[in-house]
């Protein structure tokens, strides 16, 4: 960590979150002990720990992927088993990990450490080259609309640095990915191992004139990654104080989801579609002038409206989508498969309401991309098109233009576990 | 078009608050668990900030050990007076009282593990449906995959291979009776993020974060504070030292180290410069590689 670390230099800098994705083996675990260690946020304690366990198991050098074992069960089978997350800064920003697991049974991982990402890492072995896994995990952060895509060619030390190897690579992603809804993509060849173009700029590799994956992190431009336009603000929780110091106060708490407000703006409240004017935008003891998302605030009206938990304070000219009648992508994460005409619960921004199954309109072959029409039941890990039916109007725009308000999960009423994601079209 | 920014802090206090709101929303009986240390003083913070004007619409909780500094019992006393919010004890004693819980003997002797029982005891009796704690994820590679919303079944365990999904920012709190929830608004937090969030809002913090004056002794490395509570060996040499905690847990667990840091800025500045994890002095962590793993599952905080 920074030794000059000051506050107002702290206050500067702002959070990226991205996801690692990879198969087993291919190096992702040491790439993260990689950008811990170079960027010296791994304690001498840890440090001396895993140097023990390296020490232990034989090898023959500190073997940094220990630095991200988690639970006991992984460290017996050498394999991780649920998304781990993982904290790191430069000067410039801070960093959350979302260290996902690659093998196929855990696709819902994958998809639960993309969810809130702005950068996905896809990790390809360069001796093995694009694989089906890599296939998969390329298509996850399209369907999930992670904003930036970097592909880290690894292990670029057992491919003696061959620019060919690289560009192959490169050509070959391009190819499938152009099937693909990823709006940047860029690549890197790496060796986790020896940190060459990790941190520093490899010595071995003078043919590649880009970044380094830390430079790349670091500057990648993340401010259009949050919807900016679309005032989004769904209501979380009502405060009302009954207090004789805030004796009429009546606000609405809850986090913008996209876009933004100003005080006097002309605002929409959903579902009444009754209209009002923002009167002030609270947090604790200052009122603010604007608000911005993910901000949260506390927002009061003009007019004294019925407003509860599961309303959305929308901006009056700029319309949402409104229906009971969805068609949505669906990452299944259930262990039971989707019934089909079944019913199930649902919560999409702060409100939770009932739908049913219509139909599965196709389903997706992750390792192909291609649409399957014959065998339509959705299981564990599968992704397919399906349309439902809420019993109320739902108050949404698409996922591709909103995260935030274009997501939902999709609950078993019977066991109350989250069962898929939704991504509405 | 201005293009906005928001800075990391304020980024991770707006999820913090947001993640809070929904616990209110969500759940019947929230209680937010209260330690008197500094991650459980911001999440406090951070409570007061996502319901004013109104007051916090959940009780604290604190599990005494007992085993308490003095400083710490004073602090949470005083902050529940200046705040108006209702603070809810239990007692780590009370459960041994009752046969619940078997004290510990012998020189590492501590009250930690115990308090388990008391704090499943009185969730049980409170008919809480869910606890907050200021677990951070960046603390210990057992807390690096919990989620926000940690589903916990009707005996309060914590199953870590079959944890529900948790995506965008979309938590389930849905549950069946007898069971309950844990959540933890300040996953995302680490303790520089902590730090410095503290000097930026200007939060009280108990005295014994700051340097002074206290008789310590050293055992297998770490500086321990000489208190009733804790046995001291005849080799063990008690002398007085310039100290302050960068933790605060059970005077029996927590690790002293020597330190003139006596505000904020310089703690700040201490914490950037170490090379040690924060938990590198808490004993509890130290008795196994998969310590807080056991105790998780167990339902520990």
């Amino acid at each position: 960590m920074d030794k000059d670390i000051t506050t107002s230099a702290y206050l500067d800098m702002e959070l990226l979150r991205f996801t690692t994705a990879g198969s087993v083996d291919d190096g992702k675990s040491t790439l993260i002990g990689r950008l811990l260690y170079d960027s010296k946020a791994i304690f001498q304690d840890q440090l001396d720990a895993i140097e023990r366990a390296s020490i232990k198991k034989g090898e023959d050098y500190i073997n940094l992927a220990l630095l991200t074992d988690g639970l006991r069960a992984e460290r017996e089978q050498g394999i991780t088993i649920d998304v781990a997350y993982r904290y790191f800064n430069t000067p410039k920003r801070k960093f959350i990990i979302a260290d996902t697991p690659g093998h196929i049974q855990y696709t819902r991982n994958m998809v639960t450490g993309a969810s809130t990402a702005n950068v996905a890492l896809i990790l390809v072995d360069a001796r093995h080259g694009v694989i089906e896994q890599t296939i998969r995990h390329a298509y996850i952060a399209s369907l999930l609309r992670i904003p930036h895509v970097v592909v880290c060619v690894n292990k670029m030390d057992l491919v003696e640095f061959r620019e060919e190897v690289f560009s192959s690579i490169q050509k070959r992603f391009m190819d499938f990915s152009t099937h693909l809804d990823i709006q940047d993509v860029r690549f890197i060849p790496i060796s986790a191992l020896n940190g060459d173009n990790v941190v520093d700029r490899s010595v071995k590799m003078n043919w590649y004139e880009g970044p380094t994956l830390m430079y790349l992190l670091e500057n990648i431009y993340i401010s259009n990654d949050y919807n900016q336009l679309d005032a989004r603000f769904p209501v979380q929780y009502v405060i009302r104080p009954q207090t004789n110091e805030y004796h009429d106060y009546r606000g609405y708490a809850g986090r913008m989801a996209s876009g933004s407000f100003k005080v006097g703006d002309k605002v929409k409240v959903l579902p009444s579609g009754f209209t009002s004017t923002i009167k002030t935008i609270d947090l604790w003891k200052e009122p603010l002038e604007s608000i911005t998302a993910p901000q949260s605030a506390i927002i009061t009206l003009d007019d004294d409206l019925d407003i509860s938990r599961g309303c959305m304070i929308v901006s009056a000219e700029n319309g949402i989508r409104q229906g009971q009648d969805i068609d949505l992508m669906v990452c299944w994460l259930g262990e039971k498969p989707m019934i089909s005409g079944g019913k199930y619960i649902i919560k999409h921004t702060t409100s939770d309401l009932k739908c049913m199954i219509k139909e599965v309109k196709y389903k997706v072959d992750i390792n192909t991309l291609e649409k399957v029409y014959e065998n339509k039941s959705i299981g564990l890990n599968d992704i397919g098109c399906i349309s439902i039916r809420t019993t109320k109007p739902l108050f949404f725009d698409s996922y591709r233009q909103n995260r935030f308000t274009g997501s939902l999960v999709v609950i078993d009423e019977a066991t109350n576990v989250t069962v898929g994601a939704g991504m509405i079209i | 078009m201005k293009q906005f920014t928001i800075n990391h802090l304020r980024e991770l206090e707006s999820e913090s608050i947001y993640v809070i709101r929904e616990v209110a929303a969500q759940f019947e009986n929230p209680v937010m668990l209260f330690s008197g240390g500094k991650d459980s003083i911001i999440m406090f913070h951070l409570a007061r900030k996502a319901f004013f004007p109104t007051k916090v619409p959940f009780p604290l909780m604190h599990i005494d050990t007992g085993h308490n500094f003095p400083e710490t019992i004073e602090f949470r006393d005083w902050l529940a007076n200046e705040s108006g919010a209702q603070m809810v004890v239990r007692h780590v004693q009370d459960s041994i009282d009752k046969g619940r819980a078997v004290e510990e003997t012998g020189f590492t002797a501590s009250r930690n593990k115990l308090q388990t029982v008391t704090l499943l005891d009185a969730i049980e009796e409170m008919k809480y449906d869910c606890a907050m704690g200021g677990g951070r994820r960046d603390e210990e590679k057992a807390r690096a995959k919990e989620r926000f919303f940690s589903h916990r079944d009707e005996f309060g365990q914590w199953d870590p291979k079959n944890q529900r999904p948790e995506l965008w920012n979309l938590f389930n709190g849905r549950k069946n009776i007898g069971e309950h929830f844990r959540v933890f608004p300040i996953s995302n937090w680490t303790e520089m993020d902590v730090w410095q969030y503290i000097l930026l809002e200007n939060i009280a913090i108990p005295n014994l974060y700051f340097s002074h004056e206290r008789e310590v002794f050293e055992r297998d490395g770490i500086l321990y504070a000489k208190t009733p509570f804790m046995k001291i060996k005849d080799t063990e040499k008690v002398e007085k030292r310039i100290i302050r905690f960068r933790t605060i847990g059970d005077a029996t667990c927590t690790g002293a180290l020597d330190s003139i840091a006596n505000s904020l800025e310089d703690i700040i500045r201490e914490v950037a410069a170490t090379r040690v994890t924060e938990r590198g002095g808490r004993a509890d962590d130290k008795r196994s590689e998969a310590a807080m793993e056991d105790r998780k599952i167990e339902g520990y905080f």
